[in-house]
């Protein structure tokens, strides 16, 4: 459904790229189109642009706003980024950011190619009503449930470990990531499978070597959504991770940096900016997998 | 299904032959219940499992280290009596109805803007996406900065083009600070909202925009009439998302003003937090959270009977 969608929209845009467009003057376009999406997307980027400036802000125009104008830096540094990776745990909080979220995304995936292989092509008996209740897990917040969790980690005696979120987080990622992949593996023909069982393949081998090298687009889209997920996710982390070396970025960004001395700025945005470039830089080379994902989730 | 079973046995006069384990192997109950296994064990051990257990807990007095003994609806009887979380309820419906609407409004308006024809179409729509793409709390962290007390970018804006005399205390006042909190909200929602409506628009077939443009339709009656209809089941969707993620949001609170000024800001869910976790009663904690599921159970029947419809607009019945 999604694939058809995105597939036809492709081509029909690349038809019609002049549209109905030339009905319009530009005087026109200019007050209708090109100030507002402007405006707006000054306003979606300003706060990006502000980190990136204080962080490489020294620390005298940061709170000197009359000499300097706070708008542009004069003499940028980096002592706020060396600082961070220098003299803080920041780079521990990175690594077990990474772990977590590889960690979680990958048995994620693993489980949601199986569920979604087992929901659209074994039409075993429930299988539609398990895809709902699916559906359904994708709607259960966090915020729920994070009370009850921290008793049953604690009472698996995973409290304070990275392992405790690497098993919770799938609880978020799976719901998400089976609706999308049941989606791709409905437009893989039938009649593959089909050659396959006469050949004498078993199921197990019908989806490692059939189904998933098909699905590889769709596998790249949730893996990237569910990493973002993971890395985005804090009421999890905060509530579970007590010692200050097992945090992950955003609970130690809002736990350990704010100390109350005036001069933090520099170093809380040079933390955030550090802590969104992995990010932005894996959507930079996915964006289309990344819009796929997002899109596919809601039209499902 | 017109579709072959692919994995029917195979009945031939030989089947007396064929082991029981094979047979079992063949069967798609089984094999299916092998490929569930994964996925089932986790939702159930995380998911569905903790939902039941924070139901229970909202019915005892646990503690942190201590596990409580059952005493019926007393968390409820004391959270009733409750100022504070009846003002968590007021505040969370406030966010929730307040941002959603503009978030609605700016992110249809956006969606209609990137669905024009303008030179780097593709280029503008994925800078759009980034702050949906940064983590919530280091981006509400830039926001703390820009809400400072002292050292707001806003504040000296502000008063360099002679508008306020003094800096403004975004996060300091209550309702300076709901409405804070509500735009960054709306900023960092904005994006989810305008590009999957957007995404909506594009399977809109453009001939039928140009017809009415020939019957002399005005770009009003062409979004009403046209856009708006075939849109409704999406934003259906969307806005059930947008509506279940703000209604429980806790890091953008969390990272901003943690609730405060005088409980201010307080949602349902950050109360959940400093009573459950801070304060170690577990119990307590548990029920705000549990008194969240009937608003939540109305936002998801809202979102099924979209899809329904949308499913009968386009006339499938097995999609």
């Amino acid at each position: 459904m999604t694939d058809s969608a995105l597939q036809s929209a492709a081509p029909r845009a690349a038809d019609d790229t002049e549209g109905m467009s030339y009905l319009e003057s530009l005087p026109r376009r200019l007050v209708t189109l090109y100030l507002p999406l402007f405006i707006i997307l000054v306003v979606l980027l300003f706060p990006f642009y502000w980190m990136v400036l204080t962080a490489i802000k020294p620390d005298e125009q940061l709170i000197d706003m009359n000499t300097y104008n706070p708008f542009w830096v004069v003499h940028p540094t980096l002592k706020h980024i060396s600082k961070l990776l220098f003299e803080t745990q920041y780079p521990r909080w990175l690594w077990n950011t990474m772990y977590v979220a590889v960690g979680a995304t990958v048995l994620s995936i693993i489980a949601s190619v199986l569920a979604a292989y087992a929901i659209v092509r074994l039409r075993f008996r429930g299988a539609d009503t398990v895809g709902v209740l699916i559906f359904f897990a994708y709607l259960v917040p966090p915020s729920i449930l994070f009370i009850p969790l921290a008793s049953v980690i604690q009472a698996y005696g995973l409290f304070d470990s990275p392992l405790s979120l690497i098993l919770v987080y799938p609880t978020l990622l799976i719901p998400f990531s089976t609706w999308l992949l049941m989606g791709y593996f409905k437009t893989i023909p039938y009649e593959l499978e089909e050659c396959a069982l006469i050949d004498g393949a078993s199921r197990w081998q019908i989806l490692v070597k059939i189904v998933v090298p098909l699905a590889v687009p769709g596998l790249i889209s949730a893996f990237i959504f569910s990493f973002t997920l993971c890395w985005n996710e804090f009421i999890y982390a905060l509530t579970f991770l007590q010692s200050t070396p097992n945090k992950t970025v955003p609970v130690a960004i809002v736990n350990e940096f704010v100390d109350g001395d005036i001069y933090k700025w520099g170093s809380l945005m040079a933390g955030a900016l550090v802590g969104s470039l992995p990010l932005v830089i894996l959507y930079a080379f996915f964006v289309e997998h990344y819009v796929s994902a997002m899109t596919g989730a809601v039209k499902e | 299904m017109s579709t072959v079973q692919t994995s029917m046995p195979v009945r031939t006069s030989a089947e007396e032959e064929v082991s029981s384990w094979s047979r079992l192997r063949t069967n798609r109950n089984f094999v299916a219940l092998w490929f569930m296994m994964p996925a089932g064990a986790f939702l159930i051990l995380f998911l569905a499992y903790p939902l039941g257990l924070g139901v229970w807990m909202s019915f005892t007095d646990a503690r942190i280290g201590r596990s409580g003994a059952f005493i019926g609806l007393e968390n409820y009887e004391w959270l009733w009596d409750d100022a504070i979380f009846w003002l968590s309820v007021f505040n969370t419906v406030l966010y929730t109805v307040v941002a959603s609407a503009i978030k609605f409004a700016i992110g249809l308006y956006l969606a209609l803007l990137l669905n024009r024809n303008m030179p780097f179409k593709a280029f503008i729509r994925s800078i759009v996406l980034i702050p949906f793409i940064v983590p919530t709390v280091l981006s509400a962290i830039a926001f703390w900065w820009i809400y400072d007390s002292q050292f707001s970018i806003i504040s000296w804006s502000l008063t360099r083009l002679g508008l306020i005399s003094h800096n403004i205390d975004f996060l300091g006042d209550p309702n300076s600070a709901r409405a804070s909190v509500i735009v960054a909200n709306i900023w960092r929602g904005v994006p989810f909202v305008a590009i999957t409506l957007l995404a909506g628009l594009q399977t809109v077939s453009p001939s039928l925009y140009e017809a009415a443009t020939l019957d002399g339709a005005t770009s009003w009656q062409r979004f009403r009439y046209i856009t708006y209809p075939l849109l409704t089941p999406i934003i259906a969707v969307v806005m059930t998302f947008s509506v279940l993620f703000t209604f429980t949001d806790f890091q953008l609170i969390w990272a901003l003003t943690r609730g405060g000024p005088v409980n201010a800001t307080h949602l349902m869910a950050t109360l959940s937090y400093q009573r459950g976790i801070i304060s170690g009663r577990l119990g307590e904690g548990a029920a705000i959270a549990t008194a969240m599921i009937p608003f939540l159970l109305v936002a998801i029947a809202i979102s099924w009977f979209g899809m329904q419809r949308r499913k009968w607009q386009q006339g499938g019945n097995n999609d």
